[in-house]
């Protein structure tokens, strides 16, 4: 958003942007995250939206609904048992919607990559993911880095004009 | 009561269920015809008295072997253990099941059975537990190929590259 027409006209109280600018900052500026926490990363992003490392302050609020939510954060080793739920979960999400992957279980079978026969090798083969957070399990600040890579990305779409 | 009293006395009550005794293992292995009456003596009998079932595992002897069950009793009573096992051939591998005497065997039996394929009889509700109810298979027998695909989502095989 140009706030620079701001400083001239502070009388008036005029922003001049696009429509686009105006949607994105809103949408980036809330994203509302269901809480899927299937394993140990789930206790890592139950930690980082308590108070010490404070999730909310970014706007970004747990919910347990995914009719609610826009992202949904895949925290934990996915079972081939869990996919079929997990695709139904983020069928019953409203558009526009985005994936993180936390944690190397859910970006590519984890520990279990070898010899897990029972191990989806990365929520990438049910989901489309956004963004892929690194970690066993990531620190909260980690997952805070991933979330704003996602709030950049969110910023930068053009929900108005169809994507070339 | 030591390990080799309670041998003494179940081969007193029961002559012809005992297989072999492991005296380093302190385990006993049992003919699975026999294990019900055993399991009810074992559990009753006040010198005995083993009211707690600590743990239930499947396990595999090989490829082409036998498929077995140990059972780790114990008591509160007398502060006593014991194992038992029961090893049964792989094709065709029934076990009567202890769910109506020790309540953890319920669960555990469902264990085993969805891992190894052993299958108890009289057990209230076999079916499987960890894995999908549509799963073809029993995964930790040592003769187990992982599928390929289940249900359109691969289990990739070569993981060149992947480390």
């Amino acid at each position: 958003m140009d706030f620079s027409l701001v400083n001239r006209y502070d009388q008036d109280n005029v922003i001049v942007g696009k429509l686009d600018q105006l949607i994105n900052w809103a949408r980036s500026n809330s994203p509302w995250f269901f809480q899927f926490g299937l394993a140990c990363c789930a206790i890592e992003m139950i930690a980082a939206a308590q108070p010490r490392y404070d999730l909310e302050r970014f706007g970004i609020m747990p919910r347990a609904t995914p009719r609610m939510a826009d992202i949904m954060i895949v925290s934990g080793t996915v079972t081939l048992k869990m996919a079929s739920r997990l695709k139904r979960l983020y069928e019953q999400m409203a558009n526009p919607k985005y994936v993180v992957s936390m944690g190397s279980c859910a970006n590519s079978g984890g520990p279990y990559w070898q010899y897990g026969y029972h191990v989806v090798k990365g929520v990438d083969l049910v989901v489309p993911v956004d963004v892929y957070i690194p970690g066993c399990p990531p620190r909260p600040e980690a997952l805070l880095e991933g979330l704003l890579h996602l709030k950049k990305k969110i910023r930068e779409e053009t929900p108005l004009r169809k994507a070339a | 009561m030591e390990f080799p009293e309670i041998v003494k006395q179940m081969e007193a009550a029961f002559p012809e269920a005992a297989v072999s005794v492991d005296e380093t293992a302190c385990c006993l292995l049992i003919v699975p015809e026999r294990w019900p009456a055993v399991a009810e003596h074992l559990k009753t009998d006040p010198g005995t008295a083993f009211d707690v079932l600590m743990c239930l595992t499947g396990y595999d002897r090989g490829p082409g072997e036998l498929l077995g069950v140990a059972y780790n009793l114990y008591s509160m009573e007398h502060a006593h253990k014991l194992e038992i096992r029961i090893e049964t051939p792989r094709d065709d591998s029934v076990i009567p099941s202890v769910a109506h005497l020790w309540r953890t065997a319920d669960w555990h039996e469902r264990e085993a059975y969805d891992m190894f394929g052993i299958t108890f009889d009289g057990h209230p509700d076999l079916r499987r537990m960890l894995l999908p109810d549509d799963w073809e298979g029993y995964p930790l027998r040592k003769d187990y190929q992982t599928p390929d695909f289940y249900h359109g989502i691969p289990i990739p095989k070569d993981k060149r590259g992947w480390e």
